[in-house]
């Protein structure tokens, strides 16, 4: 981990815990707040069926690890789901069969799981939702996400700016949810006042190499005039790189990823890839901050901000190693 | 049950018995065809690049996968069987040959013999799953979807937990080797349609002209009588599932090189496309009775119409699932069996 990267967290982290300790103290002339001797924490995430999930997953083992190890009065349940309805399950596995007070989720879907997180927080549990939030608010006591409005934006701009507002532009979508929605009209918002520019089409490729593949392929059929693939996502980017290389098409200047994947973070800093100039963080990571700060404030019978959001940023070879974790997977 | 000397007569001789109604002209025979024909002329009215060479390459190249598995998975559903499975188990051997060639890498100095090491590798990997499956059902006397559903989360489980939940890939040096197994081409023909072509001449052949594959569909129209009939049901049995073990290690073996890598989102729901490949190709889903030829088509089938979709916008992207849809429930009602 860079030092700056670390230094900028406890940055981050100390503001939090600041505003926590107001809160703490307002909430205990209430009456309300109490210090738990021992906290027992579930972690809510989905199973690694990508690159990115897979990030989260090792991101939640890690901060188990880091805080079992630290505070012995600390149990730490991670659970992965592969699907709305199996989350579901878990939840309730963990409230009444694990007896958790506190609950770290990553909800697969917002609707869906609003209600079974409705109904941990009436046996006292508490809850911080990350990255998506629910449909009722009053369900979670702290939200903590990456920003997915940057996500779409920054790209966005990025590639306005450095074409100077005249670009044939295609896109990949990931899987159709709130969440690539957010992306897509973020980006496609900064869009419409570049008239010159043309998106000649988005389709989805399910955030997956070889969906990307193929839809790169046949986009590069379709289009003679390329100038830049948004491909939305690292892993997405990989696939169409790879189907760019097979067509031999020299047309194409720049391919934009998202997420700051190991390896694409690694390219950009060395330049190793004349296509890959740019990315835009949204690191997994977020879910070790969550559980970190919900656990620590919890230990102290505190409470989080909120809303918390780790704000999104541009990847460019001159800050790429702010960004670059040699030990994680993703 | 009929009494065991007729039947053992009947497969023994030229295996006519089970198929005799396919042998005439049959014009439900042609559904497939029909519906490809179909959607070529769609396909070249809406975007007039479908038609080029260069997209009917990507198309057939990007079906080989799909389409060799398909060919084994053609042999387990005529046998009256199923297997769930085969797209872990691409994933898991696609991981597997991929970390052994990267630690091979180290020990042999030839890239193109770590290749070939890795590519062994993975067809023995691929049998010796295939045989598992059959040795479970048939020695351990599991429904073969009991058996491959639970395979199905051990594949994919394990090749997720080797992957650290991220992407295994393969050495650089090594991509560059293996590339041309996937992008290379002979005659203007790229190396995965050819190997293609090579696995469905083998399967029809295999099915149509051998005493095992008469067996196959003896087994697949009627167990018992195949039994009485003196066919060895459980040998039979497990060298399908051999053989499509097999297959789906010559489709991770053209895999690999196209993107150099495995993730736990690799071969997601082939095990779905290879059976409607099956199915739509006119191969009855009880078994008994079923065609390579057919099964060839329902695989291009599959990939033309998200090629299309692909190359149009005039229908929503929500909807694209949709079409896909209603263009195999249309297929598969063109060459439905009469009651």
């Amino acid at each position: 981990m860079s030092e700056v990267a670390r230094y900028s967290r406890r940055l981050v982290m100390g503001a939090g815990l600041a505003m926590t300790a107001t809160v703490a103290l307002g909430s205990a002339l209430g009456g309300v707040a109490f210090a738990a001797d021992a906290v027992k924490l579930g972690v809510s995430i989905p199973a690694a069926t990508h690159g990115f999930t897979g990030g989260i997953v090792w991101w939640a083992n890690q901060a188990k690890a880091e805080l079992e190890k630290a505070h012995p009065n600390l149990k730490i349940t991670v659970k992965t789901a592969s699907g709305a309805p199996e989350q579901a399950n878990q939840l309730q596995d963990l409230v009444t069969v694990t007896k958790i007070d506190s609950l770290v989720i990553f909800p697969f879907e917002s609707a869906a799981l609003t209600q079974p997180v409705m109904q941990a927080k009436k046996k006292n549990v508490y809850v911080t939702v990350v990255d998506r939030g629910l449909t009722d608010p009053s369900a979670q006591d702290a939200y903590i996400a990456g920003d997915n409005t940057a996500f779409g934006r920054i790209p966005a701009e990025y590639i306005a700016k450095k074409y100077n507002g005249k670009a044939n532009i295609v896109a990949l979508r990931g899987i159709p949810t709130t969440l690539d929605n957010e992306r897509w009209e973020a980006f496609t918002a900064v869009m419409k006042q570049h008239p010159d520019i043309k998106i000649l089409d988005a389709k989805y490729a399910n955030w997956n190499r070889d969906d990307a593949f193929k839809v790169t392929q046949d986009f590069l059929t379709r289009f003679k005039e390329i100038d830049v693939i948004w491909a939305a996502d690292d892993d997405m980017a990989f696939g169409v790189l790879k189907a760019i290389e097979q067509a031999k098409r020299t047309d194409i200047k720049e391919v934009f990823g998202g997420a700051g994947s190991k390896t694409m973070v690694k390219t950009i800093m060395d330049g190793s890839n004349p296509l890959l100039h740019a990315d835009v963080s949204y690191s997994p990571k977020f879910i070790y901050d969550a559980i970190k700060m919900t656990a620590e404030a919890r230990l102290k019978g505190d409470k989080l901000p909120a809303t918390y959001i780790i704000p999104s940023a541009l990847i460019t070879k001159e800050n790429a190693k702010e960004f670059y974790f040699a030990d994680s997977p993703y | 049950m009929p009494s065991a000397p007729t039947p053992v007569t009947d497969v023994r001789q030229d295996g006519a018995a089970p198929r005799k109604p396919s042998r005439r002209f049959d014009p439900r025979r042609f559904g497939p065809v029909v519906g490809l024909v179909l959607l070529l002329i769609v396909g070249t009215a809406l975007n007039p690049d479908f038609a080029t060479w260069d997209n009917l390459m990507n198309v057939l190249t990007r079906t080989a996968f799909i389409g060799i598995i398909s060919i084994g998975m053609c042999f387990v559903i005529i046998s009256g069987g199923i297997d769930l499975s085969v797209g872990s188990m691409a994933a898991l051997i696609a991981g597997g040959m991929i970390l052994l060639m990267n630690a091979l890498a180290a020990s042999v100095a030839s890239p193109v013999a770590v290749v070939g090491l890795g590519m062994l590798f993975a067809l023995l990997l691929g049998g010796g799953f295939g045989l598992a499956h059959g040795y479970l059902i048939t020695r351990g006397r599991i429904e073969p979807f009991i058996v491959t559903l639970g395979t199905l989360g051990i594949f994919r489980a394990v090749l997720t937990w080797l992957a650290d939940g991220g992407a295994i890939t393969l050495d650089n040096d090594l991509s560059e080797a293996y590339g041309p197994v996937y992008y290379g081409s002979l005659l203007g023909i790229p190396v995965p349609v050819w190997v293609f072509l090579a696995v469905s001449v083998a399967g029809a052949v295999l099915l149509n002209r051998t005493a095992f594959g008469r067996y196959v569909q003896a087994i697949g129209s009627n167990e018992q009588v195949a039994r009485f009939a003196a066919v060895d049901v459980d040998r039979v049995k497990l060298l399908t599932y051999g053989l499509l073990g097999v297959c789906v290690g010559i489709a991770t073996v053209l895999y690999v090189p196209r993107l150099g890598s495995a993730s736990p989102t690799t071969g997601l729901l082939w095990e779905l496309e290879a059976i409607a490949a099956v199915i739509v190709g006119g191969t009855s889903f009880k078994g008994g009775e079923g065609r390579i030829a057919g099964t060839v088509i329902g695989a291009v089938l599959l990939s033309v119409i998200s090629n299309i979709l692909n190359l149009t916008s005039i229908i929503s992207v929500y909807l694209n699932a949709a079409v896909q849809g209603c263009v195999i429930i249309a297929v598969a009602f063109l060459q439905r069996r009469r009651p």
